[in-house]
């Protein structure tokens, strides 16, 4: 039996990679298997090298694991390149060539001799690789079935075929999902092509390898989605109803996701020309009264900046979410990167603040979307939720039971109009919104546009308590202090009301720490089990709150330990930077392991780091990272 | 019961209510064309039925900007050029709300000159006035969109080498159902097209020449208008567009020559505004969005409930 499945599946961008994908990573949680999937696609619509990996185990998984043990190679059907020296080189072949660093040992692989010519798998020298590393190779030609019973395209599906066989898996689960996806004369011609594959490896290859796919059972339902998933279902949830976007990857999953679900929902929608815009929208249609959402990824999310202070001087709750990917500038649109953190916590002119949460994984994505609706209603600041293309993009199987709870449509600090006829107005019958004298927890509760007894201008001017335009230097200052302030109560809302958002996890009683915020948590996480089971003694914490900093945990986590390393996706250990700022120390005491070549951290690659950063030795690792030494070394 | 009692209540409206009892008082120049905007707004306002808390002006920033300063509705002031995306999402939010958006020609030409252009193609249902004294008034007297060619300011000393942006051939051309000019010096005429604008169904773009004494002392805002509407020789189809855009041609190729022509130029009464074709296709809730937080009966579906896609 098998520990684990590591699945991938290569071909060229627009081949149907993703969809297959996302149907077998089903397939397997059905059989009762928890999955992760890590997609990884080039910036360009067709062809290209594209790849899905899933991870499927008897236990639960955290990443996308180390390497891989199954390929599937499709081939780019939309290869242009062919000549030798074309600036891609050979694409055809590239879903095979360029996966094979990774394969482990005794690793199986499956390519479309359809599609990769013998030529070209002499040319990467693959049968003299096979043989040093024992991978066993099963050339199929998935094009000429999938013609001879229906389209070309349909290779998937002999490709999904091969894979059961050689796994030994049973079909239902892949049958079961065909019919839910299709039907008529293409399920027909799908379930043909599946059971042909099936059977033609069966009869024609004696089976060497020993992968087989892993067993298990689940207790309760799951469902598999991805971080998008989880931050749109967090917002339909808090009850909000409006969100307004400009296309960029990766952010365009979110917005999919609630632009697809809205009509049905009486909620808005609007696609609108640029990002400033977006942000703006939302921003009035909070105003007017809607629970609104935008946002960007890093670039879109710079035209933002305008709206977003406005919305903390006007004091107007919105929502804002920041998918970052590898900057600067457009950098790499479909690579993750934790490389906007900075960036998101400063934007904005002047003493700004909001609030920013750091999801790590999807759950923390659905309960902190709730949140962030939570905290901007009720204290009417801005919320940030900033995450990456890994987290919008990877699946994983959560228990259905923890979506089921109710919606919170409530808007938080607004009165209605029988408050209003109580509240405090000057003379001209104006609403003394911004009345600090009467603000509890340094919020001015607000009414809204059409309500009786509740007429005030919002104005991103510094203003007096009913709006008015003031460069009074007494009511500048009780504003300006109110407003600064409300951090300090979120905080202790967070910290009282609120169960923690930072995660622990590893040897409680260790001397040493490994420290991340966001995405990079569930790589660590399975760094840290395996340093412990290893005989180390290793604990770790990711951190979600970003701004206001839990500044009590994370101190406690770095005074616990003697040694802590800090691992995240930057090649500034932005992360770093922020929790010396806000503690003012512990700079001698962290070392910063950092990732910026595009790809997610795998766990050995933090096992390694610490290997070589605790035992101190002359050399860098051998991975594509890097380590920053603690101050003073 | 609403949750917005003060949207459609029926009662008589004194042209008082729209003005603050107390300061502020406006910190325009003596003879600014600002004060023209805000008296034919204020008289506007009550005789077409609105009361002052079913009105949200919303404003960019410049003088222009401060006109909800001196109003009193319900008031968003914005930032620089980005009046239109606030206004129109309060209105999707709550569709009765009546908006009404203002900012200046540096404000709504210049730097929020992409918005100007995808509000007007979608006509949205609201009313824009665009304060246009030619110039950069609150920034102390630069050259703006629409000054004319050769206009000398301290940012463009040798004289301005850019020809003036056309706002109503561009706002014809980008979709607005309504499109008219008026000028301060014009009361009579701005109160009756302001009316016209705020009663329009559809995106109503009302251009308002408004004159500017401290910073553009030269510029011909000072020059008697010719009504179109009024005089005989102008008799064009305000509902034809290709009338209209000949109209526009020869009011804005002249602009700052002399003849100045001010009325409705463009009227479409027949377009559908963008709030009733997003409501066709089902993308906009028949009750207004921001209602249905106040209302008890609402039904709000679960994200549980789309789970069973990803099961």
């Amino acid at each position: 039996m098998s520990d684990e499945l590591i699945w991938r599946i290569a071909g060229g961008s627009g081949d149907g990679i993703d969809s297959t994908s996302q149907n077998f990573a089903k397939a397997l949680m059905r059989s009762g298997l928890d999955v992760f999937t890590h997609r990884h696609y080039p910036s360009r619509i067709r062809g290209g090298h594209t790849y899905v990996e899933i991870r499927a185990a008897d236990h639960e998984v955290q990443s996308r694991g180390d390497g891989y043990n199954f390929l599937l190679s499709l081939g780019d059907s939309f290869a242009r390149n062919p000549q030798e020296d074309a600036y891609y080189g050979n694409e055809e072949v590239k879903p095979l060539s360029e996966n094979l660093d990774d394969l482990r040992e005794g690793g199986i692989i499956v390519y479309d001799e359809g599609l990769i010519s013998e030529e070209d798998v002499e040319a990467i020298d693959l049968h003299e690789r096979a043989e040093e590393n024992d991978w066993h190779v099963f050339p199929m030609d998935l094009r000429s079935l999938a013609r001879e019973h229906g389209r070309e395209v349909m290779r998937n599906t002999a490709g999904v075929g091969v894979t059961a066989a050689l796994l030994e898996m049973d079909l239902e689960h892949i049958e079961d999902l065909m019919s839910d996806a299709m039907g008529g004369d293409v399920l027909e011609a799908n379930l043909e092509i599946l059971h042909e594959a099936y059977e033609t490896i069966n009869e024609e290859y004696e089976f060497e390898h020993e992968l087989r796919a892993p067993t298990g059972s689940h207790e309760t339902e799951q469902a598999l989605l991805s971080g998008s998933n989880a931050i749109a279902y967090g917002a339909i949830d808090a009850g909000c109803r409006f969100i307004a976007g400009y296309p960029m990857t990766p952010w365009t999953d979110v917005f999919t996701i609630l632009a697809q679900n809205f009509p049905d929902m009486g909620g808005v929608s609007e696609q609108v020309e640029d990002e400033i815009a977006a942000a703006a929208l939302a921003l009035g249609a909070s105003h007017a009264g809607a629970k609104a959402m935008s946002g960007s990824s890093g670039g879109g999310f710079a035209l933002m900046s305008e709206p977003l202070g406005l919305a903390e001087m006007t004091e107007t709750p919105l929502v804002l979410v920041e998918s970052m990917r590898a900057g600067p500038s457009t950098g790499m649109p479909t690579k993750p990167e934790q490389g906007d953190l900075e960036f998101v916590l400063y934007t904005s002119q002047g003493d700004s603040s909001r609030v920013v949460f750091a999801p790590g994984n999807i759950e923390e994505a659905y309960e902190q979307t709730r949140l962030a609706f939570e905290i901007a209603w009720d204290y009417q600041i801005p919320s940030i939720i900033i995450y990456d293309q890994k987290l919008s993009g990877e699946n994983k199987n959560v228990d259905v039971e923890f979506f089921d709870r109710e919606p919170e449509p409530d808007l938080g600090a607004t009165l209605t109009e029988d408050e209003l006829a109580e509240a405090a107005h000057d003379a001209s019958g104006k609403f003394k919104r911004f009345n600090y004298a009467d603000a509890e927890n340094n919020v001015a509760p607000r009414s809204l546009p059409g309500q009786k007894g509740g007429r005030y201008l919002a104005t991103g001017n510094e203003h007096s308590p009913v709006g008015h335009i003031s460069e009074d230097p007494d009511n500048r200052v009780a504003q300006m202090t109110r407003r600064i302030e409300k951090l300090d109560s979120i905080r202790e809302d967070l910290d009282e009301e609120h169960e923690s958002n930072q995660t622990y996890f590893g040897d409680e009683t260790a001397e040493y720490g490994i420290i991340t915020w966001g995405s990079s948590q569930g790589a660590v996480r399975e760094a840290v089990e395996r340093l412990n089971e290893n005989g180390h003694s290793v604990k770790g914490i990711g951190v979600s709150d970003m701004m206001p900093f839990p500044e009590t945990e994370v101190t406690e986590f770095l005074q616990s330990v003697d040694e802590a390393m800090v691992v995240e996706m930057n090649a500034t250990a932005q992360f770093r930077g922020l929790i010396q700022k806000e503690l003012g120390r512990f700079g001698e005491k962290m070392t910063s392991l950092l990732k910026y070549n595009g790809n997610p951290f795998e766990p050995a690659e933090i096992v390694e780091g610490y290997e070589v950063n605790l035992a101190d030795e002359d050399r860098e690792p051998t991975a594509q990272v890097r380590i920053e030494p603690a101050a003073g070394d | 019961m609403s949750a917005f009692n003060a949207i459609g209540e029926e009662r008589e409206i004194d042209r008082d209510e729209f003005t603050p009892g107390v300061e502020p008082q406006p910190t325009w120049c003596p003879g600014c064309g600002d004060f023209g905007v805000l008296k034919s707004l204020k008289q506007a306002l009550p005789e077409v039925g609105k009361t002052p808390e079913e009105v949200l002006t919303v404003t960019g920033i410049g003088c222009s900007g401060k006109l909800n300063s001196y109003l009193d509705t319900y008031g968003f002031h914005t930032i620089h050029g980005r009046s239109l995306p606030v206004a129109r999402a309060a209105k999707l939010a709550n569709t009765d709300l009546e908006v009404i958006a203002a900012g200046g020609d540096g404000d709504g030409y210049g730097i929020g000159g992409n918005h100007f252009i995808h509000t007007a193609r979608e006509n949205h249902d609201m009313t824009y006035i665009v304060f246009n004294n030619e110039i950069f008034g609150l920034t102390k007297g630069q050259t703006s969109p629409t000054s004319p060619k050769g206009h000398k300011s301290k940012t463009q000393p040798s004289g301005s080498a850019k020809t003036p942006l056309r706002p109503l051939s561009l706002s014809l051309t980008a979709g607005a159902s309504y499109v008219a000019r008026t000028a301060a010096v014009n009361p009579n005429q701005a109160k009756e097209i302001i009316a016209e604008a705020i009663e329009h169904d559809g995106f109503a773009h009302v251009d308002f020449l408004t004159q500017c004494p401290t910073w553009n002392k030269d510029a011909r805002q000072y020059v008697p208008y010719i009504d179109i509407q009024e005089s005989d020789d102008y008799d064009h189809d305000v509902t034809d567009r290709r009338e209209a855009a000949e109209m526009m041609h020869e009011t804005e190729d002249v602009l700052n020559e002399g003849t100045v022509l001010t009325g409705r130029y463009y009227v479409d009464e027949d377009r559908p505004s963008y709030q009733a074709e997003k409501s066709a296709v089902g993308e906009l809730p028949d009750q207004p969005l921001a209602e249905r937080y106040f209302d008890d009966d609402a039904e709000w579906e679960r994200s549980y409930d789309l789970l069973e896609r990803h099961t």
